[in-house]
Protein backbone atom coordinates (compact mmCIF):
# COMPACT_ATOMS: atom_id res chain seq x y z
CA UNK A 1 0.00 0.00 0.00
CA UNK A 2 1.73 3.78 -0.55
CA UNK A 3 2.40 6.14 2.04
CA UNK A 4 -0.07 8.58 0.68
CA UNK A 5 -2.86 5.81 0.53
CA UNK A 6 -2.06 4.92 4.39
CA UNK A 7 -1.57 9.06 5.42
CA UNK A 8 -4.86 9.43 3.52
CA UNK A 9 -6.97 6.66 5.77
CA UNK A 10 -5.08 8.00 8.92
CA UNK A 11 -5.86 11.96 8.17
CA UNK A 12 -9.48 10.07 7.15
CA UNK A 13 -10.18 8.78 10.58
CA UNK A 14 -8.13 11.35 12.63
CA UNK A 15 -11.55 13.29 11.77
CA UNK A 16 -13.08 10.93 14.19
CA UNK A 17 -10.43 11.29 16.76
CA UNK A 18 -10.84 14.89 16.62
CA UNK A 19 -14.71 14.31 17.21
CA UNK A 20 -14.31 12.24 19.72
CA UNK A 21 -11.86 14.94 21.71
CA UNK A 22 -14.10 18.18 21.40
CA UNK A 23 -17.47 16.09 22.17
CA UNK A 24 -15.57 14.68 25.66
CA UNK A 25 -15.00 18.60 26.26
CA UNK A 26 -17.71 19.88 25.44
CA UNK A 27 -19.71 17.76 27.86
CA UNK A 28 -17.20 16.67 30.83
CA UNK A 29 -15.85 20.58 31.41
CA UNK A 30 -19.30 21.48 32.54
CA UNK A 31 -19.82 17.98 34.18
CA UNK A 32 -16.36 18.43 35.81
CA UNK A 33 -17.07 22.14 37.18
CA UNK A 34 -20.52 20.43 38.66
CA UNK A 35 -19.18 17.67 40.17
CA UNK A 36 -16.27 19.76 41.77
CA UNK A 37 -19.29 21.56 43.38
CA UNK A 38 -20.56 18.70 44.44
CA UNK A 39 -17.41 17.96 46.08
CA UNK A 40 -17.01 21.08 48.07
CA UNK A 41 -20.68 20.69 49.11
CA UNK A 42 -20.95 21.30 53.01
CA UNK A 43 -23.55 18.26 52.96
CA UNK A 44 -21.99 14.55 53.31
CA UNK A 45 -25.34 13.26 51.34
CA UNK A 46 -23.55 15.22 48.12
CA UNK A 47 -20.05 15.35 49.30
CA UNK A 48 -19.45 11.55 49.55
CA UNK A 49 -21.30 9.84 46.60
CA UNK A 50 -19.20 12.78 44.89
CA UNK A 51 -15.91 11.42 46.21
CA UNK A 52 -16.86 7.95 45.34
CA UNK A 53 -17.87 8.12 41.65
CA UNK A 54 -14.69 10.34 41.53
CA UNK A 55 -12.61 7.60 43.02
CA UNK A 56 -14.27 5.09 40.77
CA UNK A 57 -12.92 6.80 37.97
CA UNK A 58 -9.93 7.90 38.56
CA UNK A 59 -9.06 5.17 39.83
CA UNK A 60 -9.77 2.24 36.98
CA UNK A 61 -8.37 2.28 34.14
CA UNK A 62 -9.79 4.83 31.04
CA UNK A 63 -9.51 1.14 28.82
CA UNK A 64 -11.82 -0.67 31.52
CA UNK A 65 -14.55 2.07 31.72
CA UNK A 66 -14.73 2.07 27.77
CA UNK A 67 -15.17 -2.31 27.94
CA UNK A 68 -18.02 -1.28 30.63
CA UNK A 69 -20.46 1.26 28.84
CA UNK A 70 -19.90 -0.21 25.69
CA UNK A 71 -20.33 -4.17 26.41
CA UNK A 72 -21.60 -4.26 29.85
CA UNK A 73 -24.03 -1.33 29.63
CA UNK A 74 -25.33 -2.94 26.55
CA UNK A 75 -25.92 -6.25 27.60
CA UNK A 76 -27.81 -4.54 30.00
CA UNK A 77 -29.63 -2.37 28.42
CA UNK A 78 -30.30 -4.75 25.74
CA UNK A 79 -33.46 -5.84 27.57
CA UNK A 80 -35.02 -2.42 27.50
CA UNK A 81 -34.79 -2.16 23.65
CA UNK A 82 -31.70 0.14 24.14
CA UNK A 83 -28.90 -0.26 22.20
CA UNK A 84 -25.46 2.30 22.55
CA UNK A 85 -23.58 2.59 19.35
CA UNK A 86 -19.78 2.42 19.71
CA UNK A 87 -18.99 6.20 19.10
CA UNK A 88 -21.34 7.45 21.49
CA UNK A 89 -20.23 4.70 23.89
CA UNK A 90 -16.79 5.56 23.55
CA UNK A 91 -18.25 9.44 24.37
CA UNK A 92 -20.20 8.52 27.25
CA UNK A 93 -17.46 6.63 28.68
CA UNK A 94 -14.38 9.64 28.02
CA UNK A 95 -16.84 12.25 29.30
CA UNK A 96 -17.60 9.97 32.60
CA UNK A 97 -13.61 9.98 32.89
CA UNK A 98 -12.25 13.45 31.74
CA UNK A 99 -15.14 15.01 33.79
CA UNK A 100 -13.62 13.47 37.19
CA UNK A 101 -10.30 14.87 36.05
CA UNK A 102 -11.69 18.34 35.35
CA UNK A 103 -13.85 18.19 38.44
CA UNK A 104 -10.46 17.91 40.60
CA UNK A 105 -8.49 20.41 38.80
CA UNK A 106 -11.54 23.29 39.06
CA UNK A 107 -11.41 22.34 42.97
CA UNK A 108 -7.89 23.12 43.06
CA UNK A 109 -8.13 26.72 41.57
CA UNK A 110 -11.75 27.52 43.04
CA UNK A 111 -9.71 26.81 46.50
CA UNK A 112 -6.64 28.39 45.76
CA UNK A 113 -8.56 31.84 45.73
CA UNK A 114 -7.86 34.17 48.81
CA UNK A 115 -11.11 34.63 50.80
CA UNK A 116 -10.37 38.25 50.39
CA UNK A 117 -12.12 38.31 47.08
CA UNK A 118 -15.17 36.52 48.68
CA UNK A 119 -15.77 38.88 51.63
CA UNK A 120 -15.10 42.06 49.02
CA UNK A 121 -17.61 40.62 46.46
CA UNK A 122 -20.13 40.06 50.38
CA UNK A 123 -19.39 43.57 51.35
CA UNK A 124 -20.13 44.89 47.60
CA UNK A 125 -23.61 43.35 47.76
CA UNK A 126 -22.63 40.22 44.98
CA UNK A 127 -24.63 37.05 45.42
CA UNK A 128 -23.40 33.66 46.22
CA UNK A 129 -23.63 33.27 42.19
CA UNK A 130 -22.94 36.28 41.16
CA UNK A 131 -19.03 35.99 43.06
CA UNK A 132 -18.65 32.60 41.60
CA UNK A 133 -19.65 34.01 38.26
CA UNK A 134 -18.14 37.06 37.89
CA UNK A 135 -15.44 37.52 40.32
CA UNK A 136 -13.78 34.07 41.40
CA UNK A 137 -14.43 31.76 38.07
CA UNK A 138 -12.75 33.78 35.40
CA UNK A 139 -9.58 33.65 38.03
CA UNK A 140 -9.76 30.37 38.55
CA UNK A 141 -9.68 29.67 34.38
CA UNK A 142 -6.11 31.49 34.72
CA UNK A 143 -4.86 29.36 37.80
CA UNK A 144 -6.44 26.18 36.00
CA UNK A 145 -4.87 26.33 32.22
CA UNK A 146 -1.47 24.52 32.84
CA UNK A 147 -2.88 21.69 34.44
CA UNK A 148 -5.85 21.41 32.08
CA UNK A 149 -3.57 21.66 29.11
CA UNK A 150 -2.19 18.40 30.93
CA UNK A 151 -5.47 16.83 30.95
CA UNK A 152 -5.93 18.47 26.99
CA UNK A 153 -2.88 16.73 25.76
CA UNK A 154 -3.62 13.01 27.63
CA UNK A 155 -6.95 13.21 25.92
CA UNK A 156 -6.23 13.05 22.27
CA UNK A 157 -3.87 10.51 22.84
CA UNK A 158 -6.12 8.54 25.40
CA UNK A 159 -8.97 8.80 22.28
CA UNK A 160 -6.45 5.88 20.47
CA UNK A 161 -8.35 3.79 23.36
CA UNK A 162 -11.37 3.99 21.70
CA UNK A 163 -9.87 0.90 19.50
CA UNK A 164 -10.79 -1.37 21.93
CA UNK A 165 -14.44 -0.80 21.47
CA UNK A 166 -13.50 -0.59 17.52
CA UNK A 167 -14.00 2.87 17.11
CA UNK A 168 -12.31 3.70 13.84
CA UNK A 169 -10.12 6.13 15.07
CA UNK A 170 -6.15 6.41 13.75
CA UNK A 171 -4.74 4.28 15.90
CA UNK A 172 -7.60 1.52 15.06
CA UNK A 173 -6.65 2.07 11.21
CA UNK A 174 -3.06 2.48 12.15
CA UNK A 175 -3.17 -0.97 13.58
CA UNK A 176 -5.15 -2.74 10.87
CA UNK A 177 -2.63 -1.18 8.24
CA UNK A 178 0.38 -2.01 10.32
CA UNK A 179 -0.57 -5.74 10.19
CA UNK A 180 -2.04 -6.18 6.77
CA UNK A 181 0.99 -4.27 5.24
CA UNK A 182 3.33 -6.24 7.58
CA UNK A 183 5.28 -2.63 8.13
CA UNK A 184 5.90 0.16 11.18
CA UNK A 185 4.80 2.88 9.16
CA UNK A 186 1.70 3.54 9.55
CA UNK A 187 2.11 3.32 13.74
CA UNK A 188 4.76 6.15 12.95
CA UNK A 189 2.50 8.69 10.51
CA UNK A 190 0.03 7.86 13.42
CA UNK A 191 2.60 9.06 16.33
CA UNK A 192 2.96 12.32 13.78
CA UNK A 193 -0.18 13.20 13.44
CA UNK A 194 -0.92 12.92 17.35
CA UNK A 195 2.05 14.89 17.88
CA UNK A 196 0.52 17.52 15.53
CA UNK A 197 -2.61 17.90 17.39
CA UNK A 198 -0.78 18.34 20.18
CA UNK A 199 1.35 20.79 18.83
CA UNK A 200 -2.23 22.97 18.11
CA UNK A 201 -3.46 22.09 21.47
CA UNK A 202 -0.49 23.70 23.21
CA UNK A 203 -0.31 26.85 21.10
CA UNK A 204 -4.16 27.06 21.91
CA UNK A 205 -2.85 27.08 25.90
CA UNK A 206 0.01 29.21 25.14
CA UNK A 207 -2.18 31.83 23.55
CA UNK A 208 -4.70 31.88 26.37
CA UNK A 209 -1.64 32.05 29.14
CA UNK A 210 -0.49 35.42 27.00
CA UNK A 211 -4.52 36.03 26.86
CA UNK A 212 -4.51 36.23 30.79
CA UNK A 213 -1.62 37.59 31.29
CA UNK A 214 -2.84 40.95 31.61
CA UNK A 215 -2.59 41.12 35.35
CA UNK A 216 -1.30 38.87 38.20
CA UNK B 1 -29.36 60.72 65.37
CA UNK B 2 -27.79 57.11 65.76
CA UNK B 3 -27.23 55.41 62.47
CA UNK B 4 -25.41 51.81 63.92
CA UNK B 5 -26.45 50.75 66.86
CA UNK B 6 -24.33 47.94 68.92
CA UNK B 7 -25.78 45.74 72.25
CA UNK B 8 -23.84 43.37 74.18
CA UNK B 9 -22.32 41.97 71.50
CA UNK B 10 -20.22 38.61 72.05
CA UNK B 11 -18.37 36.11 69.42
CA UNK B 12 -16.39 33.41 70.11
CA UNK B 13 -14.13 31.42 67.56
CA UNK B 14 -14.66 27.77 69.06
CA UNK B 15 -13.25 28.19 72.76
CA UNK B 16 -11.47 31.31 72.20
CA UNK B 17 -13.76 34.68 73.46
CA UNK B 18 -13.14 37.71 70.81
CA UNK B 19 -15.61 39.41 71.98
CA UNK B 20 -17.23 39.83 75.32
CA UNK B 21 -19.26 42.44 75.45
CA UNK B 22 -19.52 45.31 73.39
CA UNK B 23 -22.27 48.00 72.88
CA UNK B 24 -21.71 51.11 70.93
CA UNK B 25 -23.20 53.31 68.92
CA UNK B 26 -22.11 55.85 65.83
CA UNK B 27 -24.10 58.87 65.18
CA UNK B 28 -24.93 60.31 61.34
CA UNK B 29 -21.49 62.03 60.32
CA UNK B 30 -19.62 61.36 63.21
CA UNK B 31 -16.34 59.27 62.63
CA UNK B 32 -15.43 56.88 65.03
CA UNK B 33 -12.20 55.47 65.43
CA UNK B 34 -11.19 52.10 67.28
CA UNK B 35 -8.12 51.61 68.94
CA UNK B 36 -6.42 48.65 71.01
CA UNK B 37 -3.89 46.32 71.11
CA UNK B 38 -3.99 43.25 68.30
CA UNK B 39 -5.83 40.49 69.29
CA UNK B 40 -8.31 42.94 71.53
CA UNK B 41 -10.87 41.85 68.57
CA UNK B 42 -11.21 45.26 66.65
CA UNK B 43 -11.20 43.20 63.39
CA UNK B 44 -14.02 40.56 64.68
CA UNK B 45 -16.18 44.23 65.77
CA UNK B 46 -16.05 45.19 62.70
CA UNK B 47 -16.45 42.24 60.50
CA UNK B 48 -19.78 41.57 62.53
CA UNK B 49 -21.23 44.82 61.75
CA UNK B 50 -20.53 44.27 58.53
CA UNK B 51 -21.50 40.81 58.25
CA UNK B 52 -18.41 39.01 57.61
CA UNK B 53 -18.85 36.96 60.75
CA UNK B 54 -21.89 36.20 62.78
CA UNK B 55 -22.32 37.47 66.29
CA UNK B 56 -23.18 34.78 68.73
CA UNK B 57 -25.23 37.02 71.04
CA UNK B 58 -26.32 40.68 71.36
CA UNK B 59 -27.81 42.96 68.61
CA UNK B 60 -27.08 45.26 65.84
CA UNK B 61 -29.24 47.78 63.96
CA UNK B 62 -27.56 49.56 61.40
CA UNK B 63 -29.69 52.43 59.55
CA UNK B 64 -32.67 51.73 61.19
CA UNK B 65 -32.69 47.96 59.68
CA UNK B 66 -32.28 45.36 62.44
CA UNK B 67 -29.59 42.89 61.52
CA UNK B 68 -29.55 40.44 64.11
CA UNK B 69 -31.71 40.75 68.06
CA UNK B 70 -30.86 38.61 70.86
CA UNK B 71 -33.82 35.80 72.16
CA UNK B 72 -32.47 34.06 74.98
CA UNK B 73 -29.34 35.03 74.70
CA UNK B 74 -28.69 34.11 70.92
CA UNK B 75 -28.25 36.67 67.88
CA UNK B 76 -31.12 35.90 66.02
CA UNK B 77 -30.49 37.32 62.27
CA UNK B 78 -33.18 38.93 59.59
CA UNK B 79 -34.53 37.89 56.71
CA UNK B 80 -32.05 37.72 53.71
CA UNK B 81 -33.24 40.61 51.92
CA UNK B 82 -33.12 42.60 55.42
CA UNK B 83 -29.88 41.73 55.58
CA UNK B 84 -28.92 41.92 52.18
CA UNK B 85 -30.29 45.72 52.44
CA UNK B 86 -28.00 46.24 55.31
CA UNK B 87 -25.06 45.23 53.14
CA UNK B 88 -26.11 48.04 50.54
CA UNK B 89 -26.13 50.72 52.76
CA UNK B 90 -22.37 49.94 54.58
CA UNK B 91 -19.09 49.93 52.56
CA UNK B 92 -15.88 48.00 53.96
CA UNK B 93 -12.00 48.96 53.42
CA UNK B 94 -10.02 46.21 53.99
CA UNK B 95 -6.20 46.51 54.72
CA UNK B 96 -5.40 44.56 51.96
CA UNK B 97 -7.57 46.26 49.83
CA UNK B 98 -9.21 43.12 47.81
CA UNK B 99 -9.66 44.51 44.59
CA UNK B 100 -10.33 42.28 41.83
CA UNK B 101 -7.19 42.29 39.98
CA UNK B 102 -9.28 40.95 36.55
CA UNK B 103 -11.08 43.88 36.37
CA UNK B 104 -9.69 47.45 35.33
CA UNK B 105 -9.46 49.81 37.83
CA UNK B 106 -12.45 51.51 36.15
CA UNK B 107 -14.48 48.45 35.98
CA UNK B 108 -13.62 47.42 39.52
CA UNK B 109 -15.27 50.60 40.55
CA UNK B 110 -18.08 50.32 38.07
CA UNK B 111 -18.91 46.27 38.47
CA UNK B 112 -20.89 45.83 41.27
CA UNK B 113 -23.19 49.03 40.34
CA UNK B 114 -24.17 47.78 37.39
CA UNK B 115 -24.88 44.08 38.53
CA UNK B 116 -25.77 44.71 42.59
CA UNK B 117 -27.31 48.24 42.25
CA UNK B 118 -28.91 47.50 38.64
CA UNK B 119 -27.39 50.89 37.55
CA UNK B 120 -27.09 51.83 33.69
CA UNK B 121 -23.91 50.90 32.46
CA UNK B 122 -23.34 55.31 31.21
CA UNK B 123 -24.31 56.43 34.81
CA UNK B 124 -22.47 54.16 36.64
CA UNK B 125 -19.31 54.60 34.45
CA UNK B 126 -19.94 58.42 35.14
CA UNK B 127 -20.14 58.20 38.87
CA UNK B 128 -17.23 55.66 38.71
CA UNK B 129 -15.27 58.35 36.88
CA UNK B 130 -15.92 60.89 39.45
CA UNK B 131 -14.65 58.94 42.30
CA UNK B 132 -11.64 58.10 40.65
CA UNK B 133 -11.12 61.51 39.89
CA UNK B 134 -11.95 62.13 43.40
CA UNK B 135 -9.15 59.78 44.70
CA UNK B 136 -6.69 61.73 42.31
CA UNK B 137 -6.58 58.44 39.90
CA UNK B 138 -8.39 59.67 36.82
CA UNK B 139 -5.08 58.44 35.00
CA UNK B 140 -5.33 54.87 36.19
CA UNK B 141 -8.91 54.32 35.08
CA UNK B 142 -7.59 51.62 32.95
CA UNK B 143 -4.64 50.33 34.65
CA UNK B 144 -5.31 47.09 36.26
CA UNK B 145 -4.76 46.54 40.13
CA UNK B 146 -1.05 45.12 39.75
CA UNK B 147 -0.07 47.77 38.04
CA UNK B 148 -0.71 50.32 40.87
CA UNK B 149 1.15 50.82 43.92
CA UNK B 150 -0.62 49.77 47.59
CA UNK B 151 -1.71 53.16 48.29
CA UNK B 152 -3.60 53.84 45.03
CA UNK B 153 -5.31 50.37 45.47
CA UNK B 154 -6.41 51.64 48.59
CA UNK B 155 -7.71 54.66 46.91
CA UNK B 156 -9.24 52.51 44.38
CA UNK B 157 -10.60 50.32 46.80
CA UNK B 158 -12.31 53.26 48.94
CA UNK B 159 -13.63 54.67 45.42
CA UNK B 160 -14.98 50.91 44.68
CA UNK B 161 -16.71 51.07 48.39
CA UNK B 162 -17.97 54.82 47.92
CA UNK B 163 -19.56 54.03 44.64
CA UNK B 164 -22.19 52.14 46.16
CA UNK B 165 -23.48 55.10 48.01
CA UNK B 166 -23.18 53.41 51.58
CA UNK B 167 -24.41 55.59 54.29
CA UNK B 168 -21.95 54.19 56.56
CA UNK B 169 -18.42 53.44 55.67
CA UNK B 170 -16.46 50.94 57.37
CA UNK B 171 -12.11 50.76 57.46
CA UNK B 172 -10.40 48.21 59.17
CA UNK B 173 -6.24 48.95 59.60
CA UNK B 174 -6.56 50.89 56.16
CA UNK B 175 -3.09 51.54 55.97
CA UNK B 176 -1.13 49.06 57.98
CA UNK B 177 -0.10 47.20 54.46
CA UNK B 178 1.46 50.55 53.14
CA UNK B 179 4.69 52.34 53.89
CA UNK B 180 4.44 55.84 55.70
CA UNK B 181 4.34 58.08 52.56
CA UNK B 182 1.00 55.96 51.11
CA UNK B 183 -0.18 56.24 54.66
CA UNK B 184 -0.14 59.77 54.64
CA UNK B 185 -2.17 59.01 51.32
CA UNK B 186 -4.65 57.33 52.54
CA UNK B 187 -5.41 59.38 55.70
CA UNK B 188 -5.95 62.35 53.68
CA UNK B 189 -8.44 60.85 51.32
CA UNK B 190 -10.17 59.85 55.24
CA UNK B 191 -10.13 63.56 56.00
CA UNK B 192 -11.48 64.75 53.02
CA UNK B 193 -14.32 62.32 53.11
CA UNK B 194 -14.79 63.09 56.88
CA UNK B 195 -15.10 67.02 55.76
CA UNK B 196 -18.14 66.11 53.83
CA UNK B 197 -19.69 64.66 56.97
CA UNK B 198 -19.64 60.92 55.40
CA UNK B 199 -20.04 58.86 58.77
CA UNK B 200 -17.26 56.31 59.23
CA UNK B 201 -15.24 53.91 61.96
CA UNK B 202 -11.84 53.28 61.90
CA UNK B 203 -9.77 50.74 62.86
CA UNK B 204 -6.80 52.01 63.29
CA UNK B 205 -3.02 52.05 64.46
CA UNK B 206 -2.39 55.62 63.71
CA UNK B 207 -3.12 57.06 66.82
CA UNK B 208 -2.09 61.20 65.83
CA UNK B 209 -5.07 60.25 62.63
CA UNK B 210 -7.42 59.31 65.50
CA UNK B 211 -6.83 61.84 66.98
CA UNK B 212 -7.03 64.84 64.78
CA UNK B 213 -10.14 63.38 62.43
CA UNK B 214 -12.78 61.19 64.94
CA UNK B 215 -15.06 62.70 67.10
CA UNK B 216 -14.95 59.67 69.38
CA UNK B 217 -12.39 57.12 69.81
CA UNK B 218 -12.94 53.59 71.50
CA UNK B 219 -10.49 52.13 73.11
CA UNK B 220 -10.51 48.61 73.30
CA UNK B 221 -8.21 44.96 74.83
CA UNK B 222 -9.46 41.73 75.33
CA UNK B 223 -12.98 41.84 73.98
CA UNK B 224 -14.04 44.62 76.25
CA UNK B 225 -14.55 48.39 75.45
CA UNK B 226 -12.30 49.82 78.24
CA UNK B 227 -12.72 53.67 77.66
CA UNK B 228 -14.43 55.41 75.05
CA UNK B 229 -14.88 59.63 74.34
CA UNK B 230 -13.53 62.51 73.20
CA UNK B 231 -9.90 61.49 71.05
CA UNK B 232 -8.07 64.43 72.69
CA UNK B 233 -9.59 62.87 76.65
CA UNK B 234 -8.71 59.34 75.46
CA UNK B 235 -5.15 59.98 73.78
CA UNK B 236 -3.93 62.53 75.90
CA UNK B 237 -5.20 61.97 79.41
CA UNK B 238 -5.87 58.09 79.19
CA UNK B 239 -8.37 57.72 82.36
CA UNK B 240 -7.59 53.72 82.54
CA UNK B 241 -4.16 51.67 82.93
CA UNK B 242 -4.67 49.88 80.47
CA UNK B 243 -5.17 52.23 78.03
CA UNK B 244 -2.44 54.87 79.48
CA UNK B 245 -0.39 51.42 79.12
CA UNK B 246 -0.98 51.08 75.50
CA UNK B 247 -0.75 54.71 74.37
CA UNK B 248 3.09 55.23 76.05
CA UNK B 249 4.51 52.66 73.43
CA UNK B 250 3.20 55.28 70.59
CA UNK B 251 4.06 58.33 72.41
CA UNK B 252 7.90 58.32 70.55
CA UNK B 253 5.58 57.77 67.33
CA UNK B 254 5.01 61.30 67.45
Amino acid sequence: MEISTQIGILLNSSVLSIQLFFLTLLFSLPLGLVIAIGRMSKYKIISIPVKIYQVIMRGTPLLLQLIFVYYIMNSILKDYGIIIQRFPAAVIAFVLNYAAYFSEIYRGGIESMPQGQYEAAKTLGYTRSQTFVRIIFPQVIKRILPPMCNEFMTLVKDTSLAQVIAVSEIFYNANSIASTTYTFTPIFIAGVIYLLMNFIVQRCFDFAEKKLNYYR
Amino acid sequence: MSILDVKNIKKSFDQLAVLKDISFSVNEGEVVAIIGPSGSGKSTLLRCITQLERADEGEITLCGLEMCKSVNSKSVYSSHEVLHKIQLSCGLVFQNFHLFPHYSVLKNVMDAQIHVLKQSKPKAKQIALDFLDKMGLSDKADAYPCQLSGGQQQRVSIARALALNPKILFFDEPTSALDPELTGEILKVIKELAKENMTMVIVTHEMSFARDVADKVIFMDDGYIVEEGDPREVINNPKSERTKQFLKRFSGEE
